[in-house]
């Protein structure tokens, strides 16, 4: 077994520190740095852009709860606004169908009046014209003109149950 | 490899450069080229792909990233937060071992991390600077590690010595764990590659399947032996920073 072959052990003990300690202080100085160096690099990059990430979210948030804010005051003010606008033009329509209702009535009163004015003045005018024709009516029938007071009587029977 | 060669013919050290430094016997072998061949492969893999450090990474700086974060993961994970410091030494023995490992998946190439030698110098590598590091931090308190909480001091001559041969059996099983997966795995498939050539195009398509599919079992392995050593080193350091 070449294994056991004791005159091949100093070359290979010789060689194996030669190569290891070479090799590790490559590792040492050389490579272990520059990859730990990457790795820091990154780790930072990486750290520093969240917390730049968790700062915008921040502002952003804060920007929202600002807007947020504006628009319910805006809103609230805005509501208000109509509220009053509208309570005004209540209380105007109802004082303009007040005194348009009580310029309608006296208007209508006036009308009934004058319409009863009338209607009495035409049906004294019915009772002239009723008379006469009752006078004519009997005068042509009977050839004698009637007495006034009777037909006035008759007519004013009549007209008064019309 | 020809024929009638031995399956352990491949983890034969074959000198490739002739060294002596000190009476010592440092020749550049092939065990020595993989590991060689490891550490650029690593360097280039972890530096190319940092090459740009972009912010949003590639693929390739996302495999170099991920490599480290899993590293990052599992000592945070055993050891905690005083695991840090030693980051760059179990990124370093996880990333050697996993390369070796893939290395030697290869056809014709060497797998290093087959060799007890090798294995066990890092295992004990790692066992004393573990107990060292212990020490230093703990003083002579360190000791009360072999002696469990809550146990009634009757048990003690029992149990210290207990615990003092699985603490030192440590970078045994630490190192032949990986050794032996390496050195059976290759083992394996190179006996059924060669029932492939001696049962012929009759019957030899069978262990060529099971070579395919021991070949994808031993990617795993590659990987899985790597990530074992480097969590038992964690838990090791864990025990020497916090003792229990």
């Amino acid at each position: 077994m070449p294994q056991l072959d004791v005159t091949t052990f100093a070359p290979q003990l010789v060689w194996l520190a030669i190569t290891f300690c070479a090799m590790f202080f490559i590792m040492w100085k050389v490579a272990v740095p520059k990859i730990a160096d990457a790795l820091e690099t990154r780790q930072m990059r990486v750290e520093d852009n969240l917390k730049k990430a968790e700062d915008l979210k921040r502002e952003a948030e804060a920007t929202l709860a600002a807007y947020e804010k504006a628009l319910a005051d805006a809103r609230a003010q805005a509501h208000d606004d109509i509220q009053k606008v509208q309570n005004d033009l209540q209380a105007a329509a109802e004082k303009e169908e007040a005194e348009q209702n009580a310029k309608l009535e006296a208007k209508l009163a006036a009308s009934e009046k004058a319409i009863t004015k009338e209607v009495a003045k035409a049906m004294e005018n019915v009772r002239g014209v009723a008379i006469e024709v009752a006078v004519s009516a009997v005068e042509r029938l009977t050839g004698d003109a009637p007495d006034m007071s009777t037909v006035e009587k008759a007519v004013d029977n009549v007209v008064g149950k019309a | 490899m020809a024929e009638g060669h031995s399956p352990l013919a491949q983890f034969e050290i074959k000198t490739l450069v002739p060294i002596e430094i000190a009476g010592v016997d440092a020749s550049f072998t092939n065990s020595s080229l993989f590991m060689v061949l490891t550490v650029i492969t690593i360097s280039l893999f972890l530096i190319g792909g940092m090459r740009k450090g972009a912010l949003v990474p590639g693929r390739w700086q996302s495999m170099a990233e991920l490599s480290y974060v899993f590293i990052a993961n599992m000592i945070k994970d055993t050891v905690g937060s005083e695991g840090r410091p030693y980051f760059p030494f179990i990124f370093t023995i996880f990333m050697f071992v996993l390369v070796g490992n893939l290395w030697g998946m290869m056809p014709y190439s060497f797998t290093f991390t087959s060799h007890i030698a090798v294995t066990f110098a890092m295992a004990f590598f790692i066992f004393v600077g573990v107990t060292l590091i212990a020490i230093a931090k703990h003083k002579l308190h360190f000791l009360s590690f072999f002696m469990p909480p809550g146990v009634p001091i009757v048990m003690a001559p029992l149990l210290v010595p207990i615990e003092i041969i699985s603490y030192l059996s440590r970078p045994i099983s630490l190192s032949v764990r990986l050794f032996a997966n390496m050195l059976a795995g290759h083992t394996l498939l190179k006996v059924f590659a060669g029932f492939i050539i001696s049962l012929g195009v009759a019957a030899g398509w069978l262990p060529f399947v099971f070579v395919i599919a021991l070949t994808g079992l031993e990617f795993v392995i590659a990987f899985l032996q790597a990530f074992v050593f480097a969590i038992l080193t964690c838990l090791y350091l864990n025990d020497a920073l916090h003792l229990h």
